[in-house]
This record gives structure tokens, C-alpha cells and sequence, in this order.
């Protein structure tokens, strides 16, 4: 009994502890001054890692998503002879919402894993450690040009993902499924504000860009510096920031639909 | 890693994700529509707007030459006071055309549909700021139920007046 209430006592400590540590270590890299010769090139190379090669898997989604929000809507909307109204039930459903969660949770999977696995096997094999004995600080050449990289790629990728769902979902809806091509757009442009809808899916995917990145690095800068340790911060990241990927969607649907 | 290509590459990622977004903007969300150019603001006077919300259609003679700015109750007459806003180029349309509020099909959205008037004096056009004559009110389905009802049962009782005068009569 008492020693079932130690562990309790003890995991809130432990939460608490890292809690804090992850926000100072965040802290630090946002803190410290790059260097600017070397900066951009790292932060180059770390978007390519964690953008570009991010593309193919967002815009595959982003397709076969946007096909079949467009064709189950239609199902739906036949029935109340609706189905002109396919066109804003289609941007509504990917602008606002299906857009930056699952942009982000395909990111979380695929880049968060990759950089909570990349700074956990620099960390095992004793890479950071090195880089600290000769004085080059490890926070701002490794995690700072990963952490804005990936901040920087998320909103781009949402974007991507939003075109290619809808012109996904009219060839369906229009070419398809018979709905008129002008009554698509024009819906859609009556449905969709740009201060509203598209600039809160991108506050949205900005807000989840920095929830990933944050845990996925801080995981692996305090991952356990063993391979099994490596697998569990990668298995950790993913979960984590899945949880918080949602969790967070739904406080800012709130607030955003509440109208801030 | 940083190689001209991944420079190239990355610079093309972010020109991709600017060009997504100006889509987004003119395609899908309808910035740059007929709204975003030059328009001016006339007030209508209505009973009852029924569904009619902000952003909805102004047409005359079918074609859509505005938008719904506001809708705000005048808290002195109470009557509902809307803002149009309609495009510049229509500036010719006679001020004492008549508003009324119509229904998009049978069950759809409300919209203002513009009934240009008589006056042909070129000056007597609306500008911004005009007030149009008093519109006709929003066609509200419950009410229409309830009169088809009432006139149903006062035809009937009209019948139960009648039927026994025409059997004594016989």
C-alpha cells in the first residue's frame, strides 16, 4: 500500500522534473545565437530532411483523403439533394480540421520519429558528449536548426496537403460523381473565409509543429543512451505527440469556433 | 548536408508551399471575388429577414451584384436594418428599387433579390450610404402553414354551415 503511494509520488515528481527540463532545454535552443555562417545551411539541410522527404507521404494522404471526404460527403449529401454543397462541405472539413491534424500526425510519425531516433543514436553513441569537450555547443548545432526546421515545414506541408485534397476531391465530386463544377467553387467561396478558416488551419498546424518537433527532439536528447532506449524514446515520441496533436486540435477548435 | 541540390530543393519546398497557400486564398476561400473590389453600402428596411445571414447573395435580375454586409435590429422601430454592399460598377440601379428577401429552390439559403424601379432620372440612382424603399419581408414557412390551416378549418366550418340548410331545403 505505502509503497504503491511512493511510486505514484514518485512518477509526479518524475513528470514534474521533465516537464520542466523539457522547457528549459526548449529554451535554450530557441535562446542561444546562431552562428549565421553555418546556420543557414544546417537549417537547409534540415528542412530537406524533414519537408521535402516528408512530401511524397503528405501528398499521397492528402489525395486519397480529399477523394474520399468528397465522395462519402456526396453519399450523404444526395439524399438531401445537397449535393452542391459538396464543394464547402470538402474545404470546410480539409481547411479547418483534416488538414493540420493529419498533415501533423503523418509528420509526427515520419519526421518526429526520424529526429527523436537521429538524436538518440547521436546521444548513444556518445556524438553530443564529443561536440561538448570541444566546445561546440551541441543544443545549437544539433536540436535549434532541427526544432525550426521542423516548425518551418509543418504549415508548408498542411498547405500542400489542403491543395492537393480538394483538387483531389473535385475530380471526384465534379468529373466523377456529376456534381456541378460551378456550383463546387462557387459554395466554396461563399463557405470559406480566409481570415477565419484558412489562417486558423495554419495558426493550427503551427501550433502542432511545435508540439512534435519540441517532444520529438527533447526525446531524444534525453532518450536512455542504449538502442532499446533509442526505441522507446521513438515509440514515445509518436504517442505522445499523437495525444497532443488532438488534444490540442480540440482546445483550439474551441477557442477558434468560439470566436477569438 | 549542404549541397547546392538540397538548397535548390528546399527553396522550390517553401516557393510550393507559398504558391499552396495563394490557391488556397483565390481558390478556395474567394478572396478576390466581386467583394474585394470597390464597393458601396445602401440600407434596407425589413419586417423580417427570416434565415437571411451576412455574406449572402444580392441579385438583380438573377445576377449577383453584391453581397449582405450586416443585419442589426434598430432597437427604436424595430425593424431589421441591412447592409448591402454592392459592386461598383453597378452603379446605375434606380433608388426606388425594392429589396425582398427570396429563398435559393424551395428549402435553400435566403438571399436579396433587387426589383430594379421605375425612375429613370440618371441622378436618382443609390450611392453609398442610400436608403432603399421598405423590402418585402422573408416568406416564413410556419406562417404560411398557419394560414392554410385556418383557411382550411373556416372552409369547413363555411360546409357544416351550409350542409343542413341544403338537406331541410330539399
Amino acid at each position: 500500500m505505502i509503497t504503491a503511494i511512493q511510486r505514484l509520488g514518485r512518477s509526479g515528481i518524475d513528470l514534474t522534473q521533465g516537464l520542466g527540463r523539457s522547457g528549459v532545454f526548449i529554451a535554450k535552443a530557441i535562446v542561444r545565437p546562431p552562428q549565421l555562417r553555418q546556420w543557414f545551411g544546417l537549417l537547409c539541410g534540415e528542412i530537406y530532411q524533414l519537408g521535402v522527404l516528408s512530401l511524397v507521404i503528405i501528398l499521397v494522404s492528402g489525395l486519397f483523403i480529399g477523394m474520399v471526404v468528397s465522395l462519402q460527403g456526396y453519399h450523404t449529401l444526395v439524399k438531401f439533394a445537397a449535393q452542391p454543397e459538396l464543394g464547402s462541405l470538402l474545404a470546410l472539413s480539409i481547411v479547418r480540421e483534416l488538414g493540420p491534424v493529419i498533415t501533423a500526425l503523418l509528420f509526427a510519425g515520419r519526421a518526429g520519429s526520424a529526429l527523436t531516433a537521429e538524436i538518440g543514436l547521436m546521444k548513444a553513441s556518445d556524438q553530443l558528449a564529443a561536440m561538448e569537450m570541444m566546445a561546440v555547443d551541441p543544443i545549437s548545432k544539433v536540436i535549434a536548426p532541427r526544432f525550426w526546421a521542423g516548425i518551418i515545414s509543418l504549415p508548408i506541408l498542411t498547405l500542400l496537403f489542403n491543395v492537393v485534397a480538394i483538387y483531389g476531391g473535385y475530380f471526384i465530386g465534379v468529373h466523377w460523381l456529376g456534381v456541378d463544377g460551378g456550383a463546387f467553387w462557387n459554395n466554396m467561396h461563399m463557405a470559406v473565409n480566409f481570415r477565419l478558416d484558412i489562417v486558423n488551419g495554419i495558426i493550427k498546424s503551427l501550433v502542432f509543429a511545435i508540439a512534435i518537433t519540441w517532444i520529438a527532439v527533447y526525446q531524444g536528447y534525453y532518450s536512455v543512451p542504449n538502442p532499446s532506449g533509442v526505441s522507446q524514446a521513438t515509440t514515445k515520441t509518436v504517442v505522445v505527440s499523437s495525444v497532443f496533436i488532438l488534444g490540442l486540435d480540440f482546445i483550439l477548435t474551441a477557442l477558434m469556433m468560439g470566436g477569438w | 548536408m549542404r549541397s547546392k541540390t538540397a538548397e535548390f530543393v528546399v527553396g522550390l519546398f517553401i516557393l510550393a508551399g507559398i504558391a499552396a497557400l495563394a490557391l488556397l486564398a483565390f481558390k478556395v476561400s474567394g478572396t478576390g471575388h466581386i467583394m474585394s473590389r470597390k464597393t458601396y453600402e445602401v440600407n434596407a428596411v425589413f419586417d423580417n429577414v427570416g434565415g437571411l445571414k451576412p455574406r449572402a447573395t444580392v441579385s438583380l435580375g438573377g445576377v449577383e451584384i453584391g453581397q449582405v454586409k450586416s443585419i442589426q435590429l434598430d432597437p427604436d422601430s424595430l425593424e431589421a436594418n441591412v447592409t448591402l454592399s454592392i459592386n461598383q460598377k453597378y452603379n446605375a440601379i434606380p433608388d426606388d428599387s425594392t429589396p425582398s428577401i427570396l429563398t435559393q429552390g424551395l428549402l435553400g439559403a435566403n438571399y436579396i433579390g433587387i426589383i430594379p424601379g421605375a425612375d429613370v432620372d440618371p441622378d436618382a440612382v443609390l450611392k453609398q450610404g442610400s436608403k432603399m424603399m421598405p423590402g418585402k419581408s422573408a416568406m416564413i414557412l410556419e406562417n404560411l402553414i398557419g394560414q392554410l390551416i385556418y383557411g382550411m378549418k373556416s372552409d369547413k366550418k363555411d360546409d357544416a354551415k351550409t350542409t343542413p340548410a341544403t338537406i331541410t331545403s330539399q
